[in-house]
């Protein structure tokens, strides 16, 4: 052995304290661990080809005369709009399909939230924002909150959000004494009669009253609709003002059923929305916030710029979800950019709209035909099989690595064991989290990183070895070799952490699943090299069995062909030959 | 093992070496070879796509006591494709066959009557479309695109561009082959087959980002030396940091083997077979390119470059004149490549020892 004071340099970035890396991650394990036994989910969600989940099938509706609304564009809009709802980060691992020519089937594993998931997708998401041409209470008002107003169109509190749930929810208005129908204010604002029609997405000319004598009738028939409206059942405030034309003006139920409402022609839709999110504000109440797009902004300045000079009760906006009033603020100023929605919303609740609001609209209204639980699409024995597989593979990695690295492979086995348990609680914490579902190529990409972990072990060892050859003890040497092998690893695991990151901004769907599991594992990898492996091979350094270069080390300098420390005659060998291409 | 062990050393050393790099032309040739298969595969024989991009029928069944593996069975019997069976609720099955057009649905449904002991017209049938739609797909290949430029851009910077580009090339061939392979195999593309595709991206780089990292080590210095060539120097690297990748790959390629041989063997076709079959393929393809491919073209590239080409020069007139001269020294062919004698750290660098020492491991005491 060379004498070992030779080459000692301070290794730039070796750790001198072990020991702390090595508490650091075994707390990490064991509140991981923790954590996972405290929320009762011991093993990691499964998707559809694993566990199967229940399948929801609904139904194209058409309106009447809109028959060729059903068309395969439509259809394919609608599934992938679906599909985000369902799916938002991708980790979900719901499908959704076209099944025939009028039906969508939505699939979602064992495990998530169907009823919520249910309302999500059923839900046609269109959005107006509604000049309020009349409104009036059509059941016990509530104690009511007083309106205040800020930048960013304050909506007092209103109907319960969710479509699906019935919460309690305070009503909006403030009692007015006399709030009688203004026929005027009606007929002033009517400019087609409102038939029941269409959609927007598709237009048929709609034969329309003559402008004088239209007028008065439609505006007496608005009246007539508004006077026999009736917001007392759910089925009932889903009716009301159905196939009305955002053009036009119509008859509408706040979604609590506590105010009934005459609306002017649409002046902001949901298209104008660029993005939507729940936020809390400064009261502490979710609220979703709502970014509209440049043309979005400027129609929503012009709306409240008009509506702000009124008086009540027509300065009120009204923003209409599904022909259903979500709030009605009262609006004070011009406002633009932004819009909220506040309401007794839950975390829930807020994050449910703001993710259906995010996602666009449905081009048609679906309606829920039929909700069955279905079996693993692959059934157990192909996750027994990767499993079975996966644990061979594993002991044939460990044969090996005990082969070539001898005690070496210690080291890179009890590395693996830790990224193992770190990767399988934190999968099945995700489950509850974000609704992460491990799904067949997922328990493959988990299996194959195991390979791709061990090389980083590899590759460290290889440069200890690489340093024993130049003829170091093992001390400086697993110092030394440390730098130049964690560029390495960094280098190669930023690549895999690119790939991952580009994959999951620009993706949708299940490559979207697929690259969050890699930036996991990839990230994991870093975790357990940096924070373990490294620190054990310190710590082993300073063992008698590993410094002295027993035979089963995997360390012998002998073994290794270290160079010997003496000077001999050269050896002769082979010379290598290179070629001149 | 052990004598892996010490073929390592003597890789190391340089006192055994290969010559991949003088014999690109070679692997250059099997490369091209093998891709213009794989794309004529492609082109002849086309991917087959599975139901998840190709939607399919599907036949909803009314109760029965048959199981859903049983069903399976007897629907691949009677369309002659991958099928899906799922148990509902009710107690009856949902069949999802790709490939099948409503002409043959017809048929299909009799059979599945006969086989599942129920009424032909209590059997609903179905088209279904892509569960794995257009966008997913369009998506995951502007995903392709972007990865691949950023990392260009990110190994540009933290090596070179020639290496990036060789690492590019070799990344392209890699995904060229193990696609090829679907096409001639004739497997089913299914979501699983995508995601081991896109696992090969990651990996693949890895494979090379070692490779290269020795390689760069080596270069250092190398204009201001005259005894290698920028070639033999990256084929010495190579040989050095061989034993590292013939490591890396059996230990990625062990787990992946035995999903294929094990888990997909035993089962026959389904879902496993189609993820490792497109990661043991890309592996292995990935292995390959990284020495036989990317180092190479990174030499080539290099050798083009003028310093390399007046270095070439240099060397090559030195050892016409050490020939000239009759050996009166030590041949510097075989001086290069090893030297026992040298303690590292003992001579200072400048010293006669010192420079006959590989590039790699010259300016040992002065690095940082």
């Amino acid at each position: 052995m060379a004498a070992p004071n030779k080459g000692r340099r301070p290794a730039a970035g070796g750790q001198s304290k072990p020991g702390r890396a090595l508490a650091f991650i075994l707390i990490a394990m064991v509140a991981l661990t923790g954590g996972m036994f405290l929320s009762h989910n011991t093993t990691p969600r499964l998707g559809i080809d694993l566990a199967g989940g229940t399948s929801i099938t609904l139904k194209a509706k058409a309106e009447p005369g809109q028959e060729s609304a059903i068309n395969k564009a439509n259809m394919d809009t609608a599934v992938s709009i679906m599909e985000r709802r369902v799916n938002g980060l991708g980790v979900t691992e719901s499908e959704v399909q076209t099944q025939g020519s009028d039906n969508i089937i939505v699939n979602i594993p064992k495990g998530t939230n169907s009823e919520q998931a249910r309302a999500q997708v059923g839900q046609t998401a269109k959005l107006y924002f509604r000049p309020v041409l009349t409104a009036q209470q059509s059941a016990a008002p509530a104690p009511s909150a007083s309106p205040s107003s800020s930048t960013g169109g304050k909506a007092t509190p209103s109907g319960s959000p969710s479509a699906s749930s019935s919460a309690k929810s305070k009503p909006s208005t403030k009692p007015s004494t006399n709030s009688s129908p203004q026929g005027r204010a009606v007929s002033d604002a009517l400019k087609a009669s409102p038939t029941p029609s269409g959609k927007p997405s598709s237009p048929t000319p709609n034969p329309s009253g003559s402008a004088s004598s239209g007028d008065a009738a439609a505006a007496a028939k608005l009246q007539a609709q508004f006077a026999a409206l009736d917001c007392s059942t759910k089925e009932a405030r889903s009716k009301a003002g159905e196939g009305a034309k955002p053009t036009d003006p119509t008859v509408s139920c706040s979604q609590d059923g506590s105010e009934k409402y005459i609306l002017g022609p649409a002046e902001v839709d949901g298209t104008d929305v660029a993005k939507a999110q729940a936020v809390i504000n400064q009261n502490g109440q979710w609220i979703v916030q709502m970014d509209f797009t440049g043309g979005g902004s400027k129609k929503f300045a012009s709306i409240t710029g008009k509506l702000s000079q009124q008086q009540y009760p027509n300065n009120r906006f009204a923003i209409a979800l599904d022909n259903q009033v979500v709030s009605a603020p009262t609006v004070s100023s011009t406002l633009s950019g932004s819009a909220e929605i506040s309401g007794s919303f839950t975390q829930q609740s807020a994050q449910d709209l703001a993710n259906v609001l995010s996602y666009g609209a449905l081009p048609l209204s679906f309606q829920e035909q039929s909700v069955t639980t279905v079996t693993a699409a692959l059934g157990a024995d192909q996750l027994h099989a990767g499993l079975i597989a996966g644990a061979i593979g594993l002991a044939l990695v460990i044969i090996y690595l005990v082969a070539y690295y001898r005690g070496l492979a210690m080291i890179a086995i009890l590395s693996l064991v830790v990224s193992a348990i770190l990767t399988y609680t934190i999968m099945t914490l995700l489950g509850p989290g974000i609704g992460f579902a491990l799904n067949l190529p997922a328990v493959c990409g988990a299996i194959v990183a195991i390979g791709i972990t061990a090389d980083s072990f590899i590759v460290y060892f290889e440069r200890i070895r690489d340093e024993i050859r130049e003829g170091r003890t093992l001390r400086p040497a697993v110092e030394r070799a440390w730098p130049r092998a964690r560029r390495t690893i960094l280098v190669s695991d930023f690549v895999s952490f690119l790939a991952a990151a580009v994959l999951f901004i620009v993706t949708v769907g299940k490559v979207q699943g697929f690259a969050f599991t890699l930036g996991l594992t990839t990230l994991l990898d870093v975790v357990v090299v940096f924070l373990f492996t490294k620190p054990v091979m310190t710590l082993l350094a300073r063992t008698k069995f590993f410094a002295s270069g027993h035979p089963w080390s995997g360390l012998d300098p002998k073994r290794l062909g270290a160079k010997p420390p003496l000077r001999r005659a050269r050896r002769t060998s082979a010379p290598v030959d290179p070629k001149e291409a | 093992m052990s004598k892996l062990g010490t073929l390592g050393a003597r890789l190391y050393r340089g006192e055994v070496g290969y010559d991949f790099v003088g014999k690109r032309k070679i692997w250059y040739g099997v490369s091209i070879l093998i891709t213009i298969t794989a794309i004529v595969g492609l082109a002849v024989r086309g991917l087959t796509m599975g139901i998840e991009f190709e939607g399919g029928a599907v036949f909803t069944t009314p109760k029965t006591a048959v199981s859903a593996s049983q069903a399976e069975t007897a629907a691949q019997a009677a369309s002659g494709h991958d099928a899906i069976a799922q148990k509902l609720g009710n107690g009856g099955l949902r069949i999802t066959i790709g490939g099948v057009d409503t002409a043959k649905s017809d048929q299909i449904k009799t059979e599945l009557a006969k086989d599942l002991k129920v009424q032909a017209n209590d059997i609903n049938a179905d088209l279904v479309g892509p569960s794995w739609g257009e966008t997913i797909a369009n998506k995951a290949w502007t995903g392709l695109v972007v990865f691949m430029i950023l990392v260009v851009i990110y190994l540009a910077i933290a090596f070179e561009w020639r290496m990036a580009l060789a690492a590019l090339v070799a990344l392209i061939h890699d995904l060229t082959i193990t696609v090829g392979v679907y096409a001639l195999v004739g497997f089913e593309v299914t979501p699983g087959t995508v995601i081991g595709l896109l696992t090969i991206l990651g990996y693949s780089l890895y494979d090379t980002v070692v490779v290269f990292d020795g390689l760069k080590e080596g270069q250092k210095g190398i204009t201001k030396q005259t005894r290698v060539t920028y070639s033999e120097m990256a084929n010495k690297s190579l040989n050095g940091t061989l034993v590292r990748s013939i490591n890396t790959t059996v230990v990625a390629l062990l787990p992946v083997a035995g999903l294929l041989f094990i888990g997909g063997g035993v089962l026959g076709a389904g879902m496993l077979n189609d993820i490792s079959l497109s990661l043991f393929v890309g592996l292995a393809a990935g292995a390959y390119s990284s020495i036989f491919i990317a180092t190479p073209l990174v030499a080539d590239l290099k050798e083009t470059m003028p310093e390399m080409k007046a270095l070439k020069k240099r060397v090559l007139a030195k050892r016409a004149a050490a020939a000239a001269k009759g050996e009166t020294e030590q041949d510097p062919q075989d001086e290069a490549p090893y030297d026992d004698e040298a303690d590292d750290d003992a001579a200072p660098a400048g010293a006669v020892v010192g420079q006959r020492r590989q590039p790699n491991r010259n300016n040992r005491g002065k690095r940082r």
